[in-house]
């Protein structure tokens, strides 16, 4: 078996206009605050019309922008119906992070290499239009990630930044603009306290 | 590494340019490059740079103002999309001959994949048609670098130059290190020189030969040259490989534990490949494996090809983009290596491309169908957000930029010679209509093809990320700009039978399409424009109307129709309760639904 590499691998997905761009930039920004190298590829064009975007994030010594089926060590999925199609990419013993009304069924023994995931879901469909912003699911994910990852530390391994790191991302990518910086805040804030 | 920042590959690229002193920028945009040039002007803008920056009205002619610009002797780029070169293959092969002054850099993006692209065509190749060099990034670092690398040996043998980015390449982000701007004094001007600038057929031939020698001179320019990326391993196998299957590459090899038993090898310039390379590579190992995208450009120009495994002796597709996955297991069949086996990705589809909610081209296509029934019609359409309508039934044809409207003319005139009678409706994007329907609307008119010929104008380029058209008066900096009329444009062309409608007013609309068809039966060519600004496109939030709040009455009995023949992606089959839904998130409240159900059982407060 090959020696595995230092560093993460995170695979995100979700539909055309939840902001899947927009947290993973978030998470690679956090990365280049914790000065960790940082690669990510992203879907543009056609896709975003409403049809499924994925994006790869590796943070560490990594060459490809592209993570392999059965490496990476966490999904993160704002859909909860793309689990069934991304679920390959995760390595044994991987995390997922899900936006989902309930717990999917068991998987079945095919894809046996998730048989061992930690699979964490938070409604933040609901929870966003309780907040009257429903275009904070993206947020709310991450916080709730944020929390979770490094929650089942031990089993699984930890996200390679604390929320504080990602709280300081997102005060760098606002700047100025309070409204913004605030309604993202406070998603994020709210997805942290439902994972802890 | 705290001085570095996240930047995309188009970014990274537009910041190489900045740096390199480019002082000219134009482009037409088109995915995967379109994001390289609203780069370029956030860099001016930010660091009040003197340099034009512009969107022009097509790839050719944004060729040709960089191209001018290279010649009066600054340095200049132009960027566009695989397919957009084919637009702009006129200048660019006479260019080769005439060569430049001030380094020109041709950026042609291409799309592996294809993600959003009619075709997978391999830049490189145009290239080599061209007889230009090209470079091939690996990874958006890479992209920065081979700017300052391009318009070196632009400069040095006065040709302008290919750079090759892929879609995993400028869509791909990377921490990049910010470098300092290169402060390039030039004041030269055009020197005249109408034997080489303005050559007739006999000194072409003297250019032609001159490039020829150049080409020579470039396969042993050391700047270019591949790099060995595995110093001291003197293994009888090598792996040769380029652009982002770089990338891929390296990183396999380490994780395969290959690096002391394989030689790799990544070509900066897979054309002219370098004459020494070739000879050292052919004389020093007895296999060689030759990973590269999309076409077999570095394969096909190595002559001995007894010892080269690639797309020609079948271990590398040669369609489809080489994804790592791939490329691990063609590695490993070729050093033997075990590779870990991950299970295969599920054969289920994801979530296929729809038009957005709201979207003012759903109504058109929806208001189309029910007025000239695609029963007894042809549908031709063309290239843009639009080309989505293929879901709705809406589309019988797209071919490139353009050519809804010269095969609409195409199937009229077919139709007339067998004696045989249809109703054709074309459909085009007002963007796409100024890039190459223009030329295409003269031509129907003067041969009297008749059909109809709706322009949805929804005032931006939408599919690329809603940059400005020539009728919108705002140029790439923000600029006030010259605006052209399409009612302008299309009485101009002789066209009689013009008239503008909003396609929110399906039953207003409807009958506007009715009244073109009898018009294009018996007069001749009719063209409606479907005005409505497109949702994602900031700018426009003033010009559209109030929203409409929607709701699903009792009545539904969940029959389908709405999901099927509108496919707006609010509205979602509730499967339990034998009803649609509305999603609240994603409805816009566009209130064109309301139109849809045949029995009326989406109610609201509907507009006049
Ligand atoms: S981006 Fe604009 S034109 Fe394209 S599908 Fe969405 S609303 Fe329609
Ligand atoms: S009003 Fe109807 S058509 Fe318009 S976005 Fe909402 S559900 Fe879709």
């Amino acid at each position: 078996m090959p020696e595995e590499k230092t560093g993460q691998q995170i695979f995100l997905s979700g539909i055309g206009g939840q902001g899947i761009l927009f947290i993973t930039r978030l998470l690679a920004e956090t990365a280049i605050h914790k000065e960790l190298p940082v690669l990510t590829s992203e879907t543009h064009g056609m896709a975003q019309r409403g049809g499924t975007v994925v994006s790869h994030l590796k943070v560490g010594c990594f060459t490809s922008p592209l993570i392999r089926p059965g490496r990476a060590d966490g999904l993160l999925l704002l859909k909860a119906e793309n689990l069934a199609q991304h679920r390959f990419y995760l390595k044994p013993g991987g995390w997922i992070v899900m936006n989902a009304r309930s717990l999917p069924p068991a998987p079945d023994t095919s894809a046996g290499a998730v048989l061992h995931a930690a699979i964490h879901h938070i409604d933040a469909d609901r929870l966003a239009e309780e907040t009257g912003n429903p275009q904070s699911v993206n947020a709310i994910m991450l916080g709730f990630a944020a929390a979770r990852a490094s929650a089942s530390a031990g089993t699984t391994p930890a996200l390679f930044c604390s929320a504080e790191d990602i709280v300081a991302a997102i005060h760098q990518r606002f700047g100025q603009r309070e409204k913004l910086l605030r309604s993202a805040l406070e998603a994020f804030d709210l997805g942290l306290r439902h994972g802890r | 590494m705290s001085s570095r920042v996240l930047m995309m590959g188009n970014d990274a690229i537009a910041r190489g340019l900045v740096e390199n002193g480019c002082a000219v920028a134009t482009s037409y945009p088109g995915t995967p490059a379109s994001e390289i040039l609203p780069a370029v002007v956030k860099w001016k803008k930010e660091l009040s740079l003197p340099l034009h920056a512009q969107w022009a009205v097509n790839e050719k002619i944004a060729f040709e103002i960089a191209f001018a610009g290279s010649i009066a002797g600054l340095r200049t780029m132009v960027s566009m999309k695989q397919v957009g070169l084919n637009v702009a293959a006129d200048p660019l092969l006479s260019a080769a001959y005439m060569g430049v002054k001030g380094g020109f850099i041709v950026i042609c993006a291409d799309d592996p994949g294809p993600h959003s692209s009619q075709t997978e065509q391999d830049s490189r190749l145009m290239a080599m048609f061209a007889k230009v060099p090209v470079l091939d990034p690996s990874t958006p670092r890479e992209a920065k670098e081979f700017i300052a690398l391009a318009y070196e040996l632009s400069e040095a043998f006065e040709v302008p130059v290919l750079l090759r980015p892929t879609t995993r390449v400028c869509h791909a982000s990377q921490d990049i290190a910010l470098g300092d701007l290169l402060r390039i004094e030039r004041n030269g001007g055009f020197r005249k020189e109408p034997t080489r600038w303005a050559a007739t057929p006999k000194f072409r031939l003297l250019l032609h030969r001159g490039l020829n020698d150049k080409l020579k001179a470039m396969a042993v320019y050391p700047q270019t040259a591949p790099r060995l990326l595995s110093p001291g391993v003197t293994a009888k196998k090598a792996v040769v490989t380029s652009g982002v299957a770089a990338a891929h590459t390296k990183e396999i090899m380490d994780d395969l534990h290959l690096r002391d038993s394989c030689a790799v090898y990544q070509v900066l310039q897979p054309y002219p490949l370098h004459t020494d390379f070739m000879r050292t590579l052919l004389g020093t190992y007895d296999e060689i494996l030759v990973l590269e995208e999309t076409t077999g450009v570095i394969e096909m120009q190595l002559a001995d090809r007894s010892k080269v495994r690639g797309k020609m002796s079948g271990a590398v597709p040669e369609a489809g983009e080489l994804l790592p996955e791939h490329i691990e297991r063609i590695i490993a069949d070729f050093t033997g290596a075990s590779a870990e086996t991950a299970a295969p990705p599920p054969a289920a589809a994801g979530r296929r491309p729809s038009l957005c909610p709201g979207c003012p081209h759903r109504a058109s296509f929806f208001a189309i169908k029910k007025a000239i029934p695609h029963s007894r019609s042809i549908y031709t359409s063309d290239i843009g957000c639009y080309t989505l309508g293929l879901n709705l039934g809406a589309i019988d044809t797209a071919l490139c930029m353009g050519a809804s409207v010269s095969q609409a003319a195409g199937f009229y005139h077919a139709y007339r010679q067998m004696g045989k009678e249809t109703d054709i409706v074309a459909t085009i994007g007002d963007s796409t209509f100024f890039h190459a329907g223009i030329p295409a609307l003269i031509d129907a008119v003067v041969q009297d093809a008749r059909f109809v010929l709706v322009v949805l104008d929804n005032s931006t380029t939408a599919m690329t990320g809603n940059q400005p058209t020539p009728a919108t008066g705002i140029g790439a900096c923000g600029d006030v700009t010259g605006k052209i009329s399409i009612e302008g444009l299309v009485k101009s062309c002789g066209v009689a039978f013009c008239k503008e409608g909003n396609p929110y007013r399906v039953p207003h609309f409807v009958a506007l399409l009715k009244e073109a068809r009898e018009h294009s039966r018996t007069h001749g060519l009719a063209v409606v424009i479907a005005r409505y600004p497109c949702l994602m496109d900031k700018r426009s939030k003033e010009e559209r109307l109030p929203a409409v709040a929607v709701a699903i009455s009792e009545e539904c009995d969940g029959c389908g129709y709405c999901t099927k023949e509108f496919e707006c992606p609010a509205l979602e089959p509730d499967e339990a309760a034998k009803k649609v839904r509305i999603n609240r998130i994603l409805c816009t409240g566009c209130g064109v639904c309301l139109h849809v159900c045949p029995k009326r059982s989406i109610e609201g407060v509907e507009r006049a």
